[in-house]
Order: structure tokens, then C-alpha cells, then sequence
């Protein structure tokens, strides 16, 4: 199936990337390839089968036991930050 | 009689009380600085996982049993996607399809006095997000992730509300029992416990439901009331007019005492769930289930039946004392120190205990008056020391000076005179003072009776047994 | 050039010193990378700090396993105050300020944290032509790719320039450049190695392992790397054998099941002549080689491009220009800023595959696409079960083809997808599988890949050990690199 330029837009703007003009086509053309591509499993007979969402059926999931390990290391941490203020990560106005 | 039915189904969120976050080691306590309880885990940091904290599955386990629920053997934790700056990963770590609770019930009592149960659809496991802050920040948002990854049970009730006095009786109901399971402080100011209400009205009778609005964060009992009927008026104004609601998330705004439309942030939102392939799936089995059984206290439905059957309550004032855990404990504490008359206990609790606490904006826990110490008053009427009138100056002087019933009675001179005589030499004094009236009422005033007991309270600074005293004058009025 | 193993042994003879073995592999490395780019970042003066020190170490008769000997670990994977890239424009000047398990683990077995190996951005390659630090060339042919997306650790293990290095595998990442670059990939069983501190592609299928010369070294690396960790609840609780004593383990009566569906129309005339050649050796050691079919298998690559750019597509909302990574200039509001940043951020392929991810996981398609993805994954899945009763390994090419030139497949998405149609099967269901070098097309490395049943990464091993015990490609060192 072949995605429109609006379709590429829309998935585009869910997936917060900002595209060009020019590159607007070029993705058009590859996710229609990879869908047209893995349009394939629509053949597969898959009648009472079971997704697997984990390569290791059967597993379930550990508990952790509920004890403070982690200590202040928003110094650290926020050296990495693009930008900062008293503590706090800052982004452009959010408006509600 | 209006011809629109209102229809309410409530979100409520409720931030569970672990030491630590639900997928990492960092405190969930209230008012640090910020970003100094957000780990890499709640920074969502390249490469960091997640590990699920068992305590808050306990907790959500109790919340099950309590309501009656179905616990799934098996739940998954899905992501919800979506950007949002207050929200590390860019996606939520919640359950989806598979919640660990679904099929509850919650009773609530209407003003009626009737009894309805409310369906709850799920409670599931999710974690919390960060706050956003912009005062003082000019041009910018400020982003706190203090409380990312703090755990919250979300409950989702089935749209079984009709009015927004039934939500708020529901939502009530639930922050006792959270308070009860003591899986959440149920603090409200700091957010620990909010719902999100789904709004819609239709034509009484209709079966089909009307669109609904999901008025988002409401945070007191009585935003949650007032938000509702606003958004009531509004939908039956906009169906009244033949306009129609959209189906919208709204914001409730405390000062305006409106809510508004926030397409701002639903703006294409489409949340793309699916399992998360960092937490593998919830098994919860019998011996856990068991395990957390014994843990449980007496709920409060419970308590308010032992209490009215106990003590000889009213189904009202046994829902009143049990509204709380500790005030259900103040109460048996008071009974226990004043066994006699529990009756009187609860008049006092409900009464004069609930109105100097709510004057000082007190929880029970800090009374200035210890349950034994309010026991110690009861029976001091109970034995006559003092009469209920007295009593009423004891209690306040208890609160103010913080000392004992017998101290206050005997500093203040408030012990009840019940030594006949010194009564019947007060009455002689008074019918010696008042001849006029004594001749009226032995010409046949009986009303003058109540004049003869003023007279000698009055002089009595109020102290004298009144049954003694009904019985004395009986006998020396009439000459 | 010494094998991993021959240099922790080394080391621990005191034949030489790690200062003289870390001095001289800084050597090669700046003197390889003009003609390869292998490496993001060198850590030379920390390498030569810890070299000294183990070398005290040593001197005390201290030291683990691999105490002095120098390894590279694939920029995927974090290490503390040093930056660690995922080989995006995304995270250029990123520093972690923590280790990944992984590299804590080899570290607390003594090994040294030499550099940081070139890669596909976010590992998502075959060819390690998506590194925003430019391509990766292969030691055996420089116009050749290396593979990818591990291909800057198999082009620097295949030039001897690190005894080994650590990879990431999610459809092939570990083996198929191994394969084309003349090496031995090791990924372990899912869950066997922490995914903790390791970047996340898709969630569900990476797994962290090895690349060295030998199947003996990967033993060894694999040992001091594997094992549980309470970081990871995705890891496996369960002893971690000692797979260096485990490859001795004698081959005689191993049932091998030759994978039928892996002898395609899209095989190489001369890689099947090499694989087939392989599978004689084998028997020759007292292997029994039957015929095996995994009906579903086909259908692997299309599953794989479904869940992995689903599951990226979320991994990847993180880097948003808020707590770390690239920022754009002057961003106009929030959105501009998000959509910008990673505009910028990203490369064409990143952002090829978290669109198809939110594409098969929107509202509408998540049925068709994702859902009947898992579906078909378990069929897969239910094969491998099948076939793992009759037999103990299964065999065959890792690729269908040798190393292709810089740029061949650039143009078509699905063309450079189907460079890991035989590896991807062991990344759904979890499976361990190694490859191992057995022989040259037209002067380029080709591999043969042992697929084994979770946890059997003892019995792969020592299949891989007993074939290199009686063959020499694994020694093979390209021409300008002995
Ligand atoms: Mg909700
Ligand atoms: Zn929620």
C-alpha cells in the first residue's frame, strides 16, 4: 500500500520529527516499500495463535523490594541537560 | 423535576504509599527540591530499565480484595506514548489490556439514606509523571521529575454515578478505604489523591449514553462537585440550544469555577499501547493473594456494622465515626475509658470533639484531648461529678490547657453540689427572697416551677445536681 | 598478534606488561583508523592509567581473568564519564555518568576499557554506513562494508587492533559482521547478558555478546560478562557455566540440523560451497547431520520489521532535547523543539524506522501489523521448539552473501533488510548462536552459524571450538594487518 504525503505527515508530527520538503517523498517511498514488504504476514495463518511479546515464554516478572538505593545526583545527572535553573530542566512555555 | 440524566463515571488516581518508586530505588517523600528524588530510572536515561517494586503490587492486591474484585493471575504492563515534557520517556508505564484488578464494587450511601453499589471496571498499576512548573520562570516551563515513577493505582469506576453528589459520596468512600488499606496517605493538597470525571448527560429514560467530556486533575472533594455540575449545565445548555458536546478533555478551573477545553494537549494524540518489552508479565498467585489477605484491617463497612451492633448506633452515626480509621480508634479508645455509655461517647466525638478539631483545621490524630482523657469527662457525667452543662466548660478548658477532666473540675470548683442539704438551704434562701412568686405558685402557677430551678442554679453557679434538685423543690414548694 | 586468551595468559606470566600491550594496540589503533574508522572515541591516557595499575596488580600475583588485557566496547553501551554516542548526532556529547553492566562486569574482571567501537546509529544497520561518524570499512577489502551494526568492534577485532570487543545483536548485529569480516560473533541465549547500560534498540530482541578470533575467546569473555542482574528484569536468574572448561566438551554424536530453509535462491553459489565444506568438518568430528525445516522461517525478516521499529520507535522518544542530547537552536515552542531536535538528531534510517514503529503501533493498523507480527513471531518460534527435539544445533550460513560494497544498498530499504534473512530467527525467539569464519569468496570472509536452544550457549561454543580446533580461517588476518 502506498502512503500519502499526508499520511507521512501525520506520522511525522506523532513521532515529534521534523521533516523537509524533499524529504517528505523520500520517506513516502521507503514505508510504502517496507509496508508493501512485511504485508506479507497477512498471508500467514494465525488462527488461536498467541502473540509473543517476549523471547522467553513462560517467564514472569521479579519484584524488587521496596527500599530507597538511589540517592541525589540531580548535579551530575543535569551535566548532561541542555538546559537548566535552580534544579530544573527548562523547556519552552507550555502552554495548558 | 429536570428531563436531562446526568451520567458520572469516575478515574481516580491514588499515589500508593512505598518507601521507594514503582520501577526504581528513589524516594517517592513529598516537597524535596527538585529532580533530587528522580534516579536515571525516572530520567529515563539511555540504557536504564525498569524493575517493579513488590510492595506496590501488594498494595494494589489489597485494594482488590477490599473491593471485592477479580485479581488477575496474570496482568501486562504496556507503554502509553505520548510527548509531554513532564514525561521522561516519552511513554507511560501502565497496564493496558490486562489490568491486575478489574470487576470490583464500592457501596455508597445516598443522602436517602439508601444504599448503591457502584461498579469499578479496573484498578490497575501505573506510574506517575513529573510536574511542570512556570511561575516565576518568564518565557520558559520548569520541569520537576520529583515524582515521575511514583506508583499510582488508577481506579476506574463503570459510569454508575447520577449525580455529583453520588461522585463525590463515591470518591469519599474510596479515600477511606485507600486511607484504611493504608496503601495511600490520601493527602489531596499534595496530589496523592485526584480524579478525572467523565461527564454526560442524556434524556431521562434514554438508554444510550450522550457524549461525555473527561474533566481532567480534580483534586478536592469540592472541585469534583462544583466541576461537575458546571459541566452538567454546560452540556445541557449546549443539547438545549441544538448544539452538541464534543467528546473533549477538559480542565476545571478553581477561581472561574468553569472548566475549558484543553484540545491543546489532545492534539492528535493517539497513545499506540503495546506491551513493554522491559517488564515481563504480573503473576500474582494464591500464596501472595493469601499472604496479603491476612494483612488486611477491618474495612470500613465492616466497622460501621460491628459499631452499630456494639455500641447501639445509628447506621448514620456508625458511618460518621468509621469514616476514618483513627477516628474509629478514637472513639473505641474513649469507650473503652467510659465503658457505660457509648451512645454519649459518640455524641461527644461527632460534637464537640469534631467542632474544636475542624475550628483548628486538626486531623484526630491531633487532638489536644487524648481519647482516655475524653473517656475520663464521660464518666465524670456518667457519676454525677458534673452535670452535661459543666461539662461542655470542662471540655474547653481540657482543649486550651491541655489538662485532665478531674484537674479542670477541681481548680475550677466545678464538682456538682449533691449534698441535699446544702440544696435545701439554698432553696430557703431563694423561696425567702421570692415571696411573691412562691404565693403565684402555690395559687396553682406550676410554670413558676422552672423559675425556683433558674433561681437556685443561678446561685449555685450551676453546680447543683439537678435531680436532686427537682426532687428537693417537688417537696418544699408546696409548703 | 595473540589471541584474547594467550594475552590474559600473557599478563599473567608477566611475559610482558599491560603498559607495553596497551602502548602497542594504541599504536595500530591510530595508525588503522584514517583507513578503517573502527573507533568513535580512544580512551588512550585512562587505557594507560589502568594499564599501570594492573600491572601492579599482577605484579602482587593479583588479578581475575583478564586483568591487564585490553578490550573495546561497542558505543551502545554506557560507560561512566566517558561519551557514549549510539553513533548519533543525537548523543555527540553525551556522557554517561553511569556503567552498563556489561562493562562493569568486564571491568571487575580486570579487563581495560581501551575505546569505543564505530557503529550503525542506534544499531540500526548491516553495513555500518548509518554512523553519523561516517562509515566503517572492512580490514579485508576497504571498498567492502564491514557489516553492521556491531562494525566498528568486527572490523577492529579482524585487524587485530583489540583482542575483542562487545557488540549488540537485535537481527544479526553481532554475527553478520563477524561474518563478513573474517571473525567469531558470539550472541548469547536473550536474557543471558544484562541489557543494562546497553542503549535499547527493540527491547525484546537485543541481546549484548561477543566479538573475538576465536570461539575460545568468546568463552572467556562470555563468561566474565554473562550472568543475572536485578537491573534487568528481562535477565535470567541462572547459573552462568563456565564456558572456557565447557568448550573442551568433545563433539562426537552432536546432531546437527541442516537448515533447510536457510539453502535459498538468495544464497551465494560460493558461501554455500564454503558452509557445505564446514558441515564435512564437522562430520568428520563425529557430528550427524540430518535435514531440517522451518516452515515459518521466511517469514522472519518481515516480523522483524514490524516489532523492531515498533519497539524503537518508543525506545527512542526519550531523546527529546530535555534531560539530555541534541538540542535545537531557538526553538519557536515546545513543538518545534521536539520535532526539530530530533530532526536534527537523527539519521535518514532512525527516522525511517520510528516512523514505520508509530505507523504499525497507530490506532487501526496495530492489529495488522503489530499484533499479526507477535503472531507470526510465536509460529517461528514453535518451529525452532519443533526442530530443537530432533536435533541439538542447527547449521548454516550466518549471510547469504560476502561483504558488498560501500554504497550497493543504500538505495533500496528492503535489499540491506535482507542481509540478516538468516540471522534475525535467533533474535525472535531468543536462541544463542555464533558464527564462525569457514572459508573466502573472491578473497572476502564467509561464516557458518550454529544456532543452539536457550541456554545451550555451552554446547554452541564447543561446536565452534571443536571446528576451529581443525581449521585455520579464524586465524585469517587481512593483508596489512598480521
Ligand atoms: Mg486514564
Ligand atoms: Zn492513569
Amino acid at each position: 500500500m502506498a502512503l500519502t504525503r499526508e499520511q507521512i505527515a501525520s506520522i511525522a508530527t506523532l513521532a515529534r520529527l521534523d521533516l523537509t520538503a524533499d524529504e517528505v517523498p523520500l520517506y513516502q517511498e521507503g514505508l510504502s516499500r517496507i509496508l508493501e514488504f512485511v504485508g506479507a504476514l497477512e498471508r500467514a495463518d494465525t488462527a488461536d495463535v498467541t502473540p509473543m511479546a517476549h523471547p522467553l515464554p513462560g517467564l514472569t516478572q521479579r519484584l524488587r523490594p521496596d527500599e530507597v538505593t538511589e540517592g541525589d545526583g540531580h548535579e551530575r545527572y543535569q551535566q548532561n541537560a541542555p538546559r537548566t535553573a535552580a534544579g530544573l530542566y527548562l523547556v519552552p512555555k507550555v502552554i495548558e | 423535576m429536570s428531563e436531562w440524566e446526568t451520567v458520572i463515571g469516575l478515574e481516580i488516581h491514588a499515589q500508593l504509599a512505598t518507601r521507594s518508586k514503582i520501577f526504581s530505588g528513589s524516594a517517592t517523600a513529598y516537597g524535596a527540591p527538585p529532580n533530587t528524588q528522580a534516579d536515571l530510572v525516572d530520567l529515563g536515561y539511555p540504557g536504564v530499565l525498569p524493575v517493579l517494586n513488590g510492595e506496590a503490587v501488594r498494595m494494589v492486591v489489597k485494594l482488590g480484595l477490599a473491593i471485592d474484585a477479580r485479581i488477575a493471575p496474570l496482568s501486562v504492563f504496556a507503554r502509553k506514548n505520548y510527548f509531554y515534557p513532564d514525561l521522561p520517556k516519552g511513554y507511560q508505564i501502565s497496564q493496558y489490556e490486562l489490568p491486575v484488578v478489574a470487576r470490583g464494587t464500592l457501596e455508597i450511601v445516598l443522602e436517602d439514606g439508601t444504599v448503591k453499589r457502584i461498579g469499578i471496571t479496573r484498578a490497575h498499576l501505573e506510574e506517575d509523571a513529573g510536574k511542570s512548573l512556570h511561575e516565576g520562570l518568564p518565557g520558559v516551563t520548569g520541569i520537576d521529575l520529583n515524582r515521575a515513577g511514583t506508583p499510582l493505582v488508577e481506579i476506574v469506576s463503570e459510569p454508575d454515578m447520577r449525580s455529583a453528589k453520588e461522585a463525590v459520596a463515591y470518591m469519599k468512600k474510596m479515600h477511606t478505604l485507600v486511607r484504611y488499606l493504608e496503601i495511600c496517605d490520601g493527602n489531596m493538597q499534595e496530589g496523592s489523591f485526584r480524579c478525572d470525571a467523565n461527564v454526560s448527560v442524556r434524556p431521562r429514560g434514554a438508554q444510550k449514553f450522550g457524549t461525555r467530556a473527561e474533566i481532567k486533575n480534580l483534586n478536592s472533594f469540592r472541585f469534583v462537585e462544583r466541576a461537575i455540575n458546571f459541566e452538567v449545565a454546560r452540556q445541557v445548555e449546549l443539547l438545549e440550544s441544538g448544539r452538541a458536546v464534543v467528546q473533549e478533555t477538559r480542565l476545571y478551573d478553581p477561581d472561574k469555577g468553569e472548566t475549558r477545553s484543553m484540545r491543546s494537549k489532545e492534539e492528535a494524540n493517539d497513545y499506540r499501547y503495546f506491551p513493554d518489552p522491559d517488564l515481563l508479565p504480573l503473576k500474582v498467585d494464591a500464596a501472595l493473594i493469601e499472604s496479603v489477605r491476612a494483612t488486611l484491617p477491618e474495612l470500613p463497612d465492616q466497622k460501621a456494622a460491628r459499631f452499630a451492633s456494639q455500641y447501639g448506633l445509628s447506621a448514620y452515626d456508625a458511618g460518621v465515626l468509621t469514616a476514618s480509621r483513627e477516628l474509629a480508634a478514637y472513639y473505641e479508645e474513649a469507650v473503652r475509658a467510659a465503658p457505660e455509655d457509648p451512645k454519649l461517647a459518640a455524641n461527644w466525638v461527632m460534637g464537640d470533639l469534631a467542632a474544636a478539631l475542624n475550628k483548628e483545621g486538626l486531623e484526630v490524630g491531633a487532638a489536644k484531648i487524648s481519647a482516655p482523657r475524653l473517656g475520663e469527662l464521660l464518666r465524670r457525667m456518667h457519676d454525677g461529678t458534673i452535670s452535661g452543662k459543666i461539662a461542655k466548660e470542662v471540655f474547653e478548658l481540657m482543649w486550651s490547657q491541655g489538662s485532665s477532666a478531674d484537674a479542670v473540675i477541681a481548680a475550677q470548683g466545678l464538682r456538682q453540689i449533691t449534698d441535699s442539704d446544702a440544696i435545701a438551704r439554698v432553696i430557703d434562701e431563694v423561696m425567702a427572697k421570692n415571696p411573691a412568686q412562691l404565693a403565684d405558685y402555690r395559687a396553682g402557677k406550676d410554670k413558676l416551677f422552672g423559675f425556683f430551678v433558674g433561681q437556685v442554679m443561678k446561685a449555685t453557679g450551676g453546680k447543683a445536681n439537678p435531680a436532686q434538685l427537682n426532687e428537693l423543690l417537688r417537696k418544699k414548694l408546696p409548703g | 598478534m595473540r589471541t584474547l586468551t594467550q594475552l590474559a595468559d600473557g599478563l599473567r606470566r608477566r611475559s610482558f606488561s599491560s603498559v607495553e600491550l596497551v602502548g602497542a594496540l594504541l599504536a595500530r589503533i591510530e595508525k588503522s583508523q584514517p583507513a578503517l574508522n573502527a573507533f568513535i572515541s580512544v580512551a588512550a591516557a585512562e587505557a594507560l592509567e589502568a594499564a599501570r595499575a594492573a600491572d601492579r596488580t599482577l605484579a602482587a600475583g593479583g588479578g581475575g581473568p583478564l586483568t591487564g588485557v585490553p578490550i573495546a566496547h561497542k558505543d551502545i553501551f554506557c560507560t561512566a564519564g566517558m561519551r557514549t554516542t549510539c553513533g548519533s548526532r543525537m548523543l555527540d556529547n553525551f556522557v554517561s555518568p553511569y556503567d552498563a553492566t556489561v562493562v562493569a562486569r568486564l571491568k571487575r574482571a580486570g579487563a581495560l576499557l581501551l575505546a569505543k567501537t564505530n557503529m550503525d546509529e542506534f544499531a540500526m544497520g548491516s553495513s555500518n554506513e548509518n554512523s553519523f561518524y561516517g562509515p566503517v570499512r572492512n580490514p579485508w577489502n576497504p571498498q567492502m562494508v564491514p557489516g553492521g551494526s556491531s562494525g566498528g568492534s568486527a572490523a577492529a577485532v579482524a585487524a587485530r587492533l583489540v583482542p575483542g570487543a562487545t557488540g549488540t545483536d537485535t537481527g544479526g548485529s553481532i554475527r553478520q559482521p563477524a561474518a563478513l569480516c573474517g571473525i567469531t560473533g558470539m550472541k548469547p541465549t536473550y536474557g543471558r547478558v544484562s541489557r543494562y547500560g546497553m542503549i535499547a534498540f527493540a527491547s525484546s530482541l537485543d541481546q549484548g555478546g561477543t566479538l573475538t578470533a576465536s570461539a575460545a575467546d568468546a568463552a572467556l569473555m562470555l563468561r566474565e560478562m554473562a550472568g543475572f542482574d536485578p537491573r534487568d528484569s528481562t535477565s535470567v536468574d541462572a547459573p552462568v557455566p563456565d564456558y572456557v572448561a565447557a568448550i573442551e566438551e568433545p563433539i562426537t554424536g552432536l546432531r546437527i540440523g541442516l537448515l533447510a530453509e536457510f539453502f535459498d535462491k538468495g544464497l551465494d553459489a560460493e558461501n554455500e560451497r564454503c558452509v557445505r565444506e564446514a558441515l564435512r568438518v564437522l562430520e568428520g568430528l563425529g557430528a550427524r547431520v540430518s535435514q531440517v525445516s522451518l516452515p515459518n522461517l521466511p517469514m522472519s525478516v518481515p516480523v522483524y520489521y514490524v516489532v523492531a521499529p515498533a519497539e524503537a520507535s518508543s525506545n527512542l522518544a526519550r531523546y527529546d532535547g530535555v534531560r539530555f542530547g541534541h538540542r535545537c537552536e531557538n526553538p519557536r515552542d515546545l513543538t518545534d523543539m521536539y520535532r526539530r531536535s530530533r530532526g536534527e538528531g537523527f539519521g535518514a534510517e532512525v527516522k525511517r524506522r520510528i516512523m514505520t514503529g508509530t505507523y504499525v503501533l497507530s490506532a487501526g493498523y496495530y492489529d495488522a501489523y503489530y499484533l499479526k507480527a507477535q503472531r507470526v513471531r510465536a509460529l517461528i518460534n514453535a518451529d525452532f521448539v519443533r526442530a530443537f527435539q530432533s536435533v541439538d544445533v542447527l547449521i548454516g550460513p550466518t549471510t547469504p552473501t560476502p561483504a558488498f560494497p560501500i554504497g550497493a544498498k543504500t538505495a533500496d530499504p528492503i535489499t540491506m533488510y535482507l542481509n540478516d534473512i538468516y540471522t534475525i530467527g535467533a533474535n525472535l525467539a531468543g536462541l544463542p548462536a555464533i558464527s564462525v569464519p569457514c572459508g573466502f569468496a573472491a578473497g572476502l570472509p564467509v561464516g557458518l552459524q550454529i544456532v543452539g536452544p536457550h541456554f545451550s550457549e555451552a554446547r554452541v561454543l564447543a561446536a565452534a571450538h571443536a571446528f576451529q580446533r581443525t581449521t585455520d580461517w579464524h586465524t585469517r588476518v587481512p593483508v596489512g594487518y598480521a
